[in-house]
């Protein structure tokens, strides 16, 4: 029990010691733009697939699940706007932001992990390139900018299946659909939501670099930091989440 | 006759890993244009040695004197400008799994020597890869690469910033016999062309005699012997003579 709490501890600390590295890195040139546009590209593009169909799923099947109740209080007309409201506001955060836990944090964990134990980190710093700056920043900047529009991406995606949905038992044009939405859609539902998604996509980034970066030397290392930044990162998301929440409750 | 210029002074060098000592007050003097094998067991320092001469590895105690600094005392851009003249083959190669042969070798140069045209990297990769013999693999990937190739092209990843000092860690582990015996003579082939000062890791006593080097013996983490590889196949300690067997 101690060792466990004195690992909490001394992770805490070392992932503040890594945050803190991040941001003295970030503003001194020379600035890696190739490889950040790289990592850009796999985090966001090649992720659109897996969050537009896990996006279009979460608004038909909400939109499906919710239909009854409403009915059952006459308000089938509330439909629209009620499911896009909860996908904004937080389905589509949360759950497009556990995808990506899933799909990114694991995959840089591996990467650098496997990168650690082969030696190609310490290639890199013998061949006097800074591999914080080259292979942590641009990661960690990649997915607090392509997370956030991967959330926007399955936002929509996620209205589009809601509409689907709706017109599986009911019946109204998509113009109809899409003007009850965005009558009752205000900007402090889109801001708030908005705002924490860069927090998720900063650390799915971070803890996915974090435990890639220090992974121990042997090939089981690599499997360890993989597991451990989904989970790590899946925890972080919704603790950050509960946080956001009380936050704009006291605010808004 | 000008007195020799050493290039590497390990001065009473201490590295432990928690309970375990690896280096217990190691002392190597290297000089210009000479080419050093240090030989010993597995988990006898020698990796370490190499390691903490790039800060790699940082020691708990002595003094590293690479081309006049300590590098024990730099940090940051200072080490780095140190780094830019040493060459490093790591025992897989640790080339970039990400990137093409073409990439790994563009992007070391590219970092190394800011300002370059991208035909000024095309003739300098192709110069490093016609040193090694493996022209045609400039396209390929890692993965598709054999051990040897892999080790080769690591080779010309180094010798590509035009290093004054080499640095190879078992180059020769986990190769044939054929295959080792042609890495051994690429690096005595770049040490002559370009006069670089070498140490060499290794087990390949096949190796340490075809590099015609000075050669010292590693045992709990002090040189234990040193000199020629006929002197110490005919040493009087039956420890080193082991080595010879």
């Amino acid at each position: 029990m101690d060792t466990y709490i004195k690992n909490i501890f001394t992770d805490t600390g070392n992932v503040s010691q890594f945050t803190g590295r991040f941001f003295k890195e970030i503003f001194k040139p020379p600035f890696q733009i190739n490889e950040f546009i790289r990592q850009c590209y796999a985090i966001g593009y090649k992720s659109l697939p897996l969050v537009g169909i896990t996006g279009f799923i979460m608004g038909l099947v909400l939109t499906i699940q919710s239909r009854p109740t409403l009915v059952k209080f006459g308000a089938e007309s509330w439909l629209p706007s009620m499911v896009s409201l909860s996908l904004i506001r937080e389905v589509a955060p949360v759950i497009t932001a556990l995808i990506c836990a899933g799909k990114i944090a694991s995959g840089i964990g591996a990467e650098l992990g496997s990168m650690k134990v082969t030696e190609q980190i310490d290639a890199m710093e013998v061949s006097a390139i800074n591999p914080f700056r080259y292979l942590v920043v641009t990661r960690i900047m990649a997915a607090t900018i392509m997370i956030p529009l991967l959330i926007i991406y399955a936002d929509l995606v996620g209205i589009l299946g809601g509409y689907i949905g709706y017109n599986i038992h009911g019946s109204m044009n998509i113009y109809r659909y899409f003007s009850d939405v965005f009558e009752h859609l205000e900007f402090i539902d889109i801001i708030p939501a908005t705002i924490k998604t860069f927090f998720f996509g900063f650390f799915i980034g971070l803890i996915g670099c974090y435990k890639g970066f220090n992974a121990e030397n042997g090939t089981e290392s690599v499997g360890k930091a993989a597991n451990s930044a989904v989970v790590t990162a899946s925890l972080s998301i919704f603790i950050i989440d509960m946080l956001a929440v009380q936050i704009t409750d006291l605010f808004f | 006759m000008t007195p020799a210029t050493p290039v590497i002074e390990i001065k009473n060098v201490f590295k432990s890993f928690g309970d375990n000592d690896v280096l217990n007050g190691i002392n190597i003097t290297v000089n210009e244009g000479e080419n050093l094998v240090i030989l010993g067991r597995s988990g006898s320092g020698k990796s370490v040695t190499i390691k903490c001469l790039v800060g790699l590895v940082t020691a708990d105690k002595g003094e590293i004197i690479v081309f006049g600094k300590d590098i024990t005392q730099l940090r940051g851009d200072e080490l780095n400008d140190i780094r830019t003249r040493i060459g490093f083959l790591f025992q897989n190669g640790a080339l970039y799994d990400s990137m093409s042969v073409r990439q790994n070798l563009a992007f070391t140069l590219r970092h190394h020597t800011r300002g370059l045209s991208p035909e000024e990297i095309e003739n300098r990769v192709m110069e490093a890869l016609t040193n090694v013999g493996l022209e045609e693999a400039i396209d390929k990937m890692p993965s598709e690469l054999s051990g040897g190739m892999r080790k080769r092209i690591g080779l010309a990843r180094s010798l590509i910033i035009k290093p004054e000092i080499m640095l190879y860690d078992e180059p020769t582990s986990g190769l044939d016999s054929i295959t080792s015996r042609e890495i051994t003579e690429l690096m005595s082939t770049i040490q002559k062309k370009h006069k670089t000062t070498s140490i060499i890791i290794t087990h390949d006593m096949a190796s340490a005699k075809q590099t015609d080097a000075r050669i010292m013996i590693l045992k709990d983490g002090v040189i234990n012997a040193e000199g020629s590889y006929e002197e110490l196949e005919k040493s009087s300690d039956e420890w080193v003579r082991s080595f010879f067997i």
